[in-house]
């Protein structure tokens, strides 16, 4: 029995490595999300390896050299406190990278909970959901933003919740769209016959087969959101100085864009490259993924 | 020497159709051949993905970017159409092809007046003007037995019902007159009565037009009606081709033979004879076996088959076949060595009980309708189930027939507690099970499941095998957790599907796999009784005969009781004990199995049993067509529910204008045998019988 046991685990450890193997083969299946894999690994190295990428200290200032152009010490010039403008480039993936997948996260949990509810249950419950998340979303969302911060005052914390406020009536709606569709399927009416709990009916057999398009539109959000925290950066809402953001560095610079134009466009070129990165991945992902359904 | 009026319509020649894919060409449809001559209907029959779509598409040049014919030709009344250009082809088709889609809705379009649409045909394409074309169009209609052609004209096609649809269709296809109509499941979609109603028109128009109609369809009933000759095909390939008698009643290839073996017929039942699936799946066109395509399901098979590709050959005259051995096939039939009529079940029945399972009194169901008013407004409901009585023996199956719309679904899902009832008792077991699932206990809970009809969504698709199996017996702790994988691997075994199944997902699995693991899951916490709401009707014949056999093996080993819905006639006369025929939210009549097949019959079973297609070009149907469409259960008819398309209310006397008053009184024939008519049961009694099929072959064991 434990020979046989052990052979049946082997070959279902077998089965699940094979599925999540093709699972991440569909990745390579795509030119498009390839390179945009390619531009977030790139980005996510950097992160990691911020230390050994630069020997500046970030938030080291130099008087002597003040909005210079690349150099041989500074190989992307400095700002306008003589900070090099590489080593804030590489220490503020690290905050980016970090709060916007946590954001994302976020919302995606409120939202898919939301979603769920509003579809599994429908009727008044998912009447008044739905209308409160009309609500938030009939907001500008940069009003949104603004007002958020301003109530609760700018940190790494405050972002991640005005992300995330923002963010979930949009993954929620999606998430009770596509509960919507699958709690019309069999295998719901057949989980109901068995007399099971609704959360398990919605937690357990509708989500699963709604994380395709969910996990697509999370990572969509996860570029909105790199954008989101570079804005909230750029209007001083963002991470409190000294602190490197690519927002932050960009708005200040600004006033100097005659005397160092580089000093706005890298950490611009950044934020852009990064959010391009993971829009290609996302996209190429989706069409790869729907086109043999 | 033949004249040039014998040349026919379409003459197709060794083609051949491949589609690309990434994975290289795939050969969907190899070396078929087949003529179609003026006024004849050449049948195409044959399992889905089989390649009958893709010969149609082929002929009209809709293969898509990924196909091509790769051999053969194509002559359309003397020309060839492969390897022309788009502009060659509409000056030689002309608009002499025309084409029948199953979903009717595909073919119109839903935002344009049907009478708009019908006379653009004209317009186009003959250059009519809009007044002439629109007097053509409504004479069209009325040649298609459209009512009130006039008023349809000036409709959407979501104002009329799915046999109308179909019949707009077939007059837009017949506008131009053509000399070539391909009509690809033209009927499928459609209920019975309907269905036959369409069939006649389709034979009527044939001689009328003088058209040639290449037919395609799955079902060997519908094949054996409408036509003069007959292509099997499988996988890809044209196994036998001959006149319709020749196909039926001498078939020369082992899975034409296979295929009839499937069918349950009208006059078998499961005590008398017993389904005789095809083993084994269809090769996919990838991985076609190097000698006979059929051999590795074939009984016939011998060694020659492995190795050589027999070629297709004329055995008798007119009658070809893809066999080495067909010769030898037809003479073991006509000497009856073949036994048929086998009886499964003979005495393998325990005698019923008298204390039925389950028990209805006067169910109702309604669905409230949104007012349209705003505010207030009158409340209206569909009375999806009206006033339904019934009785279920243990250890017996009930079957449950009637066509879309007759609450029959309804009447399942209020019993299992997914809709809420809205009168009546309901009793399982003794306990009342007159409320929604959720409020049941989980014992009642386990002891009544269901089966679903849809193959694809039966499952979900996120679970392996054998977690959703394994979750009813973790629910209801049918065995202790340290054996749940072994229960789990023996009800695998008992649906002949083996343990290595356990750890597939769904995608992996064929339909009729994917409902043997739903009846798996509906059955591992013994219930007393399944409710099967169409299981097999989404399945091929060979693989629904599989599904019903397997079963007809499970209850007979655990003595499950069934309620069975279907809309074929012969499947539930195969299958059921007790048969209960439902109209409009009503029974009409309920039953023994036999007893509702033989007169006295209540007017609306007699013409469903007209209409139900029977795969035996011997067999005599009478003529029975009901006219009019079923009427809305949101306001349905009053006294009697059939009394507005009632053919035999003549027999009362004034008309029957009793039926239109009163409710139909409860009539017995036997105390069993209960009738809804006004029509006394002694002039019920005279009725002759609807089917007579030669007895000689089926009894032949």
């Amino acid at each position: 029995m434990t020979v046989s046991e052990t052979a049946f685990s082997a070959e279902r450890g077998r089965s699940r490595f094979r599925q999540f193997w093709e699972g991440i083969s569909v990745v390579f299946r795509s030119r498009v999300a390839v390179i945009g894999l390619s531009i977030v690994l790139f980005w996510i190295l950097v992160a990691i390896f911020a230390p050994f990428i630069t020997k500046h200290d970030p938030l080291a200032q130099n008087a002597q050299a003040i909005n210079q152009g690349p150099s041989s010490t500074y190989w992307l010039g400095t700002d306008h406190l003589g900070r090099d403008i590489m080593a804030r480039l590489a220490y503020g993936s690290r905050t980016i990278l970090l709060l916007a997948p946590i954001s994302v996260l976020a919302s995606v949990i409120v939202g898919t909970v939301l979603g769920l509810v509003g579809g599994y249950f429908g009727g008044v419950v998912d009447e008044i959901v739905m209308r409160i998340l009309d609500a938030i979303m009939a907001f500008p969302t940069i009003l949104l933003y603004l007002i958020i911060i301003a109530a609760i005052g700018p940190s790494a914390v405050n972002v991640v919740i005005a992300i995330t406020f923002v963010g979930s009536p949009g993954i929620a709606r999606l998430v009770r769209s596509l509960t919507l569709d699958i709690r019309t399927r069999d295998y719901i009416r057949a989980a109901e016959t068995r007399g099971e709990h609704p959360l398990y009916i919605m937690f357990v057999e509708i989500l699963p087969n709604a994380r395709g398009p969910l996990i697509i539109d999370a990572l969509l959000r996860v570029g909105y959101a790199i954008f989101a925290i570079g804005t909230l950066g750029f209007l001083g809402l963002g991470l409190p100085p000294p602190t490197p953001d690519w927002g932050g560095m960009i708005s200040e610079a600004r006033k100097y864009i005659w005397t160092n134009p580089l000093g706005v466009l890298f950490p611009a070129l950044a934020i852009a490259s990064l959010v391009v990165g993971l829009n290609l991945f996302a996209d190429g992902l989706r069409e790869e993924t729907t086109r043999y359904q | 020497m033949r004249g040039p009026r014998e040349i026919p319509i379409l003459d197709v020649q060794g083609l051949a159709i491949s589609y690309e894919t990434r994975y290289g060409d795939v050969p969907a449809v190899r070396d078929v051949s087949f003529e179609i001559h003026r006024a004849e209907t050449f049948g195409i029959v044959g399992e889905s993905g089989c390649g009958k779509s893709t010969v149609a598409f082929g002929i009209v040049n809709f293969l898509g970017r990924n196909g091509k014919i790769v051999d053969g030709y194509i002559l359309f009344q003397g020309r060839d159409l492969v390897g022309r250009t788009e502009e060659e082809l509409r000056s030689l088709r002309g608009d002499r092809i025309a084409m029948v889609y199953q979903d009717p809705m595909q073919a119109l379009n839903p935002s344009m007046r049907l009478g708009d649409q019908m006379a653009e045909v004209l317009v186009v394409h003959r250059g009519m003007k809009k007044a002439d074309a629109e007097q053509k169009c409504i004479q069209m209609l009325e040649r298609v037995y459209m009512p009130d052609p006039a008023n349809v004209m000036r409709r959407y096609p979501h104002q009329i019902s799915g046999g109308q649809q179909q019949r707009v269709v077939i007059a837009m296809a017949l506008l131009n007159n053509p000399a070539l109509l391909i009509m690809d499941e033209p009927t499928t979609a459609l209920d019975v009565t309907v269905e036959a109603a369409v069939l006649d028109l389709i034979n009527e128009l044939q001689n009328e037009f003088d058209t040639a109609i290449m037919y395609i369809s799955h079902n060997l009933g519908v094949i054996a009606r409408v036509s003069d000759s007959i292509g099997v095909m499988y996988a890809g390939e044209i196994v036998e081709r001959a006149s319709v008698q020749d196909v039926f009643l001498k078939p020369a290839h082992p899975y034409t033979l296979g295929l009839m073996g499937c069918v349950p017929r009208l006059d078998t039942t499961k005590a008398t004879s017993y389904l005789r699936p095809i083993r084994g799946r269809v090769p996919s066109p990838k991985n076609l076996p190097s000698g006979c395509i059929f051999e590795p399901r074939c009984d016939y098979a011998r060694e020659i088959c492995r190795q050589v590709k027999p070629e297709i050959r004329e055995i008798q005259a007119g009658h070809w076949a893809r066999c080495f051995f067909a010769e030898e096939i037809i003479e073991q039939q006509g000497a009856g060595v073949r036994e048929r009529g086998e009886a499964l079940l003979a005495g393998a029945q325990p005698p019923a009980s008298e204390v039925p399972i389950l028990r209805i009194r006067n169910a109702r169901t309604y669905y409230p309708v949104p007012s349209r008013k705003l505010f207030g407004g009158e409340k209206l409901f569909v009375k999806a189930v009206d006033d339904v009585s019934l009785e279920v023996v243990p250890g017996r199956t009930l079957g449950i027939v009637g066509e879309s719309g007759c609450g029959k679904s309804t009447l399942v899902k209020t019993i299992i507690g997914l809709e809420k009832p809205t009168g009546g008792e309901f009793e399982f077991m003794g306990f009342d099970i007159s409320m929604p699932v959720s409020k049941r206990s989980l014992d009642l809970i386990r002891n009544l499941q269901m089966v679903f009809q849809n193959p694809d969504s039966t499952l979900n698709p996120s679970f392996s095998v054998g977690y959703q199996i394994a979750r009813p017996l973790k629910r209801f702790k049918v065995v202790p957790p340290n054996q749940v994988r072994a229960e789990v691997v023996r009800l695998l075994n008992l649906m002949k599907l083996g343990e290595n199944y356990y750890d597939r997902l769904p995608r992996q699995l064929s339909g009729g796999e994917k409902q043997r693991v739903a009846i798996a899951r509906a059955i591992a916490a013994h219930p007393d009784l399944v409710l099967c709401d169409e299981p097999v009707s989404a399945l091929d014949v060979s693989v629904q005969a599989a599904v019903l056999n397997l079963l007809l093996e499970i209850q007979q080993k655990l003595g499950t009781t069934l309620v069975f819905i279907a809309h074929d006639l012969s499947v539930v006369r195969f299958f059921c004990d007790n048969l209960a025929v439902m109209y409009l939210g009503q029974i009409a009549e309920i039953g023994p199995a036999e007893a509702i097949y033989l007169p006295p019959y209540h007017p609306y079973t007699e013409a469903l049993l007209s209409a139900v297609p029977i795969p035996d070009p011997r067999a005599e149907q009478k003529h029975i067509r009901l006219s009019g469409t079923v009427p809305s259960a949101l306001n349905p008819p009053s006294g009697c529910r059939f009394h507005t398309r009632c053919p035999r209310r003549a027999m009362l006397p004034d008309g029957g204008q009793i039926c239109a008053l009163e409710p139909p009184p409860e009539q017995f024939d036997t105390p069993e045998h209960r009738i809804f008519c006004h029509i006394p049961m002694e002039e019920l009694r005279k009725m002759e019988a609807v089917v007579t099929i030669e007895k000689e072959r089926s009894h032949a064991g």
